[in-house]
């Protein structure tokens, strides 16, 4: 059984429909990277797995770990084991670092979650998490926050955006270490080179998952070379 | 039990060392309404306070270039549901002075209760005063609190307030500050204050960056619930070449609290820049969301944001607050 299976999603905007019947499913300890231009709905699916307000299905059901969860509010989402890492993490005035990778259930060992996302403990479990981190920065301690509470669904939003070249490469092993740790990981990103790190891949266009399989074919059809849906004329990315 | 045992007592009750008190190299000031409990002088600082038909009126004075080591504790208190203090304080640090000034101020059971402030301060040049102030209230919103102060900061010198009222009712709070700042001379006001009930908070709070190469921030965190109302009025003018000056609010509303923010910026020179910004609505929703997928309730989630946002920061001997509902909220998942 799959943990979280997806069956004829439907999320509608007023004027269209953004995601017009998106099935996946996603297996225990998997990494599934989604692709998919700007503006396809890849994080209004996140953001529907989650919980977020205003997202709400219009059809089309989720289920996690056999369970129907598209009715749960998004702290009981997260209470079954789902967390979502924002693309743009919030900032929170006064509150240190070592307390907010201190939230979760689970007790977790702030420092090696730090260091897991290249971060060194001494200089950032006193930091605050507000406007004096940088964007990388904050994206990174997101990154170990959602570490810190090991889930058992991890969805990533593009987690490398913001984040300098060099640095990458360490996001790239971090996702691994979600996965060694029994963790699956539904993977948003628009960077080939994260997308290799995936077991499977799926290409949002047009509403709907177009493609699924390797992460180097589905990386391929993504680049707009051979889209199924629409040749690469709406998906092609340069 | 005597006044000062009660005094001590609060203290305990509220996690601070009451053996600071009893150190001989630490200057103290206890007054309980219209009495004078216990005072403290040490080298350097001279604190000479009285008795008044209805507060205390205290003179402290640190001398040039005495850099006092421990911070100077003030405890005000009015302990009975009814009373009247009026603390009238003047303070002067001479030339290249430093202290550190903690103040606790105490009003437990108050039902009728006034406690004004007047404050006179002077800070010499490359002087340093670090002052935090916090208040420990009582549950019934019975007390008046009405602290005014002028500061002036003389050439290179430095002043920092941190006034907190975020535990119990607040009652009625208006504060009135006037700052100044001289030439190459550094202010920074922080207010957190958290109404409820009926609680009114006024705070008005002007810096005037007068000095060439001045620089101020004038920071206000106010968190409302129920009915309670704030008006925050932060006013910066810089005058000189080079001034830079900051006013910054935030508010968070919930319930039916009404909060309003009035920054005023003025300059009077082209060289000399002022900025403000004021936020005042709910609590944020994408830090709701972020904590809540981390399994915090909505609740649990508000609370966490407004406790960081009246979070003490990091002002050298001061008292810092912890945010204790992470450990509860662990446990009550």
């Amino acid at each position: 059984m799959a943990l979280l299976e997806i069956a004829g999603l439907v999320f509608r905007l007023p004027a269209r429909p953004l995601l017009d019947g998106v099935d996946l499913s996603l297996p225990a300890g998997e990494i599934h990277a989604l692709v998919g231009t700007n503006g396809t709905g890849k994080s209004a699916l996140a953001y529907l797995i989650m919980g977020c307000e205003g997202y709400r299905l219009d059809q089309g059901e989720i289920r996690f770990d056999g369970r129907r969860i598209d009715g749960l509010p998004l702290f009981e989402r997260a209470r079954l084991g789902i967390s979502l890492a924002w693309q743009e993490p919030a900032r929170f005035e006064g509150l240190l670092v070592r307390d907010y990778l201190s939230l979760g259930r689970n007790k977790a060992d702030v420092e090696d979650c730090l260091q897991r996302v290249g971060l060194s403990p001494a200089d950032y479990v006193n930091r605050k998490v507000d406007k004096t981190l940088s964007g990388g920065e904050r994206k990174r301690i997101e990154l170990a926050s959602v570490l810190s509470l090991a889930p058992r669904l991890v969805i990533l939003d593009e987690p490398t955006a913001g984040i300098d070249l060099l640095s990458i490469r360490e996001i790239i092993k971090l996702i691994g270490n979600f996965k060694q740790r029994g963790s699956a990981v539904l993977l948003i990103t628009h960077r080939e080179e994260v997308t290799r790190i995936a077991d499977r891949a799926s290409q949002l266009c047009g509403g709907r998952i177009v493609c699924s399989g390797d992460p180097e074919s589905v990386a391929a059809s993504y680049q707009g070379r051979a889209c199924r849906r629409c040749d690469g004329r709406e998906c092609h990315d340069e | 039990m005597s006044e000062l045992d009660r005094l001590m007592l609060a203290l305990d009750q509220r996690g601070i060392d009451r053996a600071v008190m009893a150190d001989t190299a630490t200057a103290h000031l206890m007054a309980s309404g219209q009495n004078l409990l216990s005072r403290r002088e040490v080298p350097g600082l001279e604190l000479d306070a009285r008795e008044t038909a209805d507060g205390i009126a205290a003179r402290i004075r640190v001398a040039r270039d005495a850099h006092i080591r421990q911070p100077l504790h003030l405890c005000f208190a009015v302990l009975p549901a009814d009373g009247r203090q009026r603390i009238d304080l003047d303070l002067v640090l001479e030339e290249g002075a430093k202290l550190d000034i903690v103040a606790h101020c105490f009003f437990p059971d108050a039902e009728r209760v006034e406690h004004l402030m007047d404050a006179r301060v002077e800070i010499g040049t490359a002087a340093r005063l670090d002052y935090a102030e916090a208040h420990f209230h009582g549950p019934h919103g019975g007390v008046s609190v009405v602290p005014k102060a002028t500061v002036k900061v003389g050439p290179r010198g430095f002043y920092r307030s941190d006034f907190s009222l975020t535990t119990g009712r607040v009652g009625r709070l208006d504060i009135d500050y006037e700052i100044e700042a001289g030439e190459e001379a550094v202010a920074e006001l922080t207010a957190r204050v958290f109404g409820r009930g009926r609680d009114s908070v006024r705070i008005r709070e002007r810096l005037v960056l007068a000095g060439r190469g001045a620089r101020g921030l004038v920071k206000s965190r106010v968190a409302l619930a129920d009915d309670a109302t704030a008006e925050i009025i932060g006013i910066g003018e810089g005058n000189a070449e080079g001034c830079r000056g900051h006013i910054d609010c935030m508010e968070i509303v919930r319930d039916r609290a009404v909060a309003s923010a009035q920054p005023l910026v003025k300059v009077t020179h082209p060289l000399a820049k002022i900025t403000h910004e004021a936020a005042i609505g709910s609590v944020d929703h994408h830090q709701l969301e972020t904590l809540m997928a981390h399994g915090l309730s909505p609740e649990q989630a508000v609370d966490l944001i407004v406790g960081g946002l009246l979070r003490r920061g990091e002002a050298p001997g001061v008292v810092t607050f912890k945010l204790a509902p992470v450990a509860a909220m662990r446990s009550s998942q």
